[in-house]
């Protein structure tokens, strides 16, 4: 199959943006958006470990699940394998690079719960991509995730000053900025 | 806390999407129209209902430490028996449900309720507690997609009951945040006025 790597990278970022249009990952959405600056550390600790699982789900469903003919495996191996990754990944870190470990640090253990990772594992294997579409298409995901993750949580630091009516604080008024935000990705479909 | 209580709060009191706001991906992304919804409800309180009673059974053979990921592996063992189940006998449900049934397996309620109440009751009262948050949570999305297929194809269930196309914009993503959003802001005004 030959999908260009243009058409992937905007398509994920874009126009089938992974909170936005899939809704996948809404739960750090609404939990970690209400600064800027934690969304950002989540973004790039996304962004890491999907990379990461990518390259990992990609070799176990064609060098293991696909020849033992144990496809239906799929889910219960890669739930298990993230979460195995998100902890190797953090001990990993904390010895190679402590800098990186004090930025993420915080971030990692509530990646396993993410269930945009799992969903890209199971995406990345349904689309029939290549090792390096995969990775291309994983990183793209991850970066759509950061941007609505910012946005949100720019328009969610204003909400904070406004006045809310009582029934709308919290949760209500975020799914309805949501929403909002959500239509203004609208207009990005048809691009690819 | 009797039995006919361990039902009913899981509907209203402790209910997982309105009040707990738990699961919230598959509330969103399923909900396009009452019946998917149903689906979606019905599959995770299958899913809820038998890992809440295994981990009652063998809550006592997990160590402590990794109670967590043998949690996990029961959770999707049985996500995968209803996934292979829904694809023989409910093929169009399936393929409309798609990415979201493998997902089960991280939907935060059933490990939530695992950890919460699976791991520190019985079998028939874990069964029972399953039952009943698994209702509240079919319910919810059934109610979330009655009313996103009603304003964006003005049918419920698939029977036409107002004339014309509708709003397309409710049966897509937008739709999902605002219809919760708003279903939300009437839950809360509602329970508020009771207090």
């Amino acid at each position: 199959m030959e999908v260009s790597y243009f058409a992937i990278i905007i398509g994920a970022i874009f126009v089938n943006n992974i909170v936005l249009s899939q809704f996948l990952g809404i739960c750090p959405f609404l939990g970690v958006s209400s600064k800027v600056e934690t969304s950002l550390g989540m973004s790039a600790a996304v962004t890491f470990v999907m990379a990461i699982t990518a390259v990992v789900a990609w070799s176990l469903q064609k060098y293991v699940l696909a020849p033992l003919c144990i496809e239906y495996m799929q889910t219960i191996v890669f739930i298990l394998v993230i979460a195995a990754l998100v902890q190797m990944v953090e001990i990993v870190l904390k010895k190679v690079s402590p800098a990186l470990y004090q930025a993420l640090g915080i971030f990692l253990p509530l990646i396993t719960t993410n269930c945009a990772v799992l969903g890209v594992a199971i995406l990345l294997v349904q689309e029939q991509y290549n090792l390096l579409q995969s990775v291309v298409y994983s990183v793209s995901i991850a970066l759509g995730f950061g941007l609505a993750l910012v946005l949100f949580a720019g328009i969610r630091e204003r909400l904070e000053l406004e006045e809310v009516p009582e029934a709308f604080r919290g949760t209500p008024i975020a799914l309805i900025t949501a929403g909002i935000l959500a239509m203004a990705f609208m207009g990005f479909s048809g691009l690819v | 806390m009797n039995k006919l209580q361990l039902i009913t709060k899981g509907i209203l009191k402790e209910n997982p999407t309105f009040v707990l706001i738990l699961g919230m991906c598959p509330t969103l992304a399923t909900t396009t129209s009452a019946i998917n919804g149903m689906g979606m409800g019905a599959a995770t309180m299958a899913v809820l209902i038998m890992s809440n009673i295994v981990i009652s059974l063998i809550k006592n053979l997990i160590p402590d430490k990794v109670r967590i990921p043998a949690f996990i592996v029961v959770i999707a063992s049985f996500v995968t028996v209803i996934q292979l189940l829904m694809q023989a006998y409910l093929p169009s449900l399936y393929q409309s449900l798609g990415i979201f049934i493998p997902l089960i397996v991280v939907n935060c309620i059933i490990l939530g309720r695992a950890e919460a109440f699976a791991s520190k009751n019985n079998a028939l009262d874990s069964a029972l507690d399953g039952l009943g948050i698994g209702l509240g949570f079919t319910l919810s999305l059934t109610l979330i997609g009655a009313v996103r297929e009603l304003l964006g194809s003005g049918a419920i269930f698939g029977q036409s009951l107002i004339a014309g196309d509708g709003m397309l914009v409710f049966v897509l993503a937008p739709g999902g945040f605002l219809v919760l959003g708003y279903l939300m802001v009437l839950f809360n005004k509602l329970t508020a006025k009771k207090k």
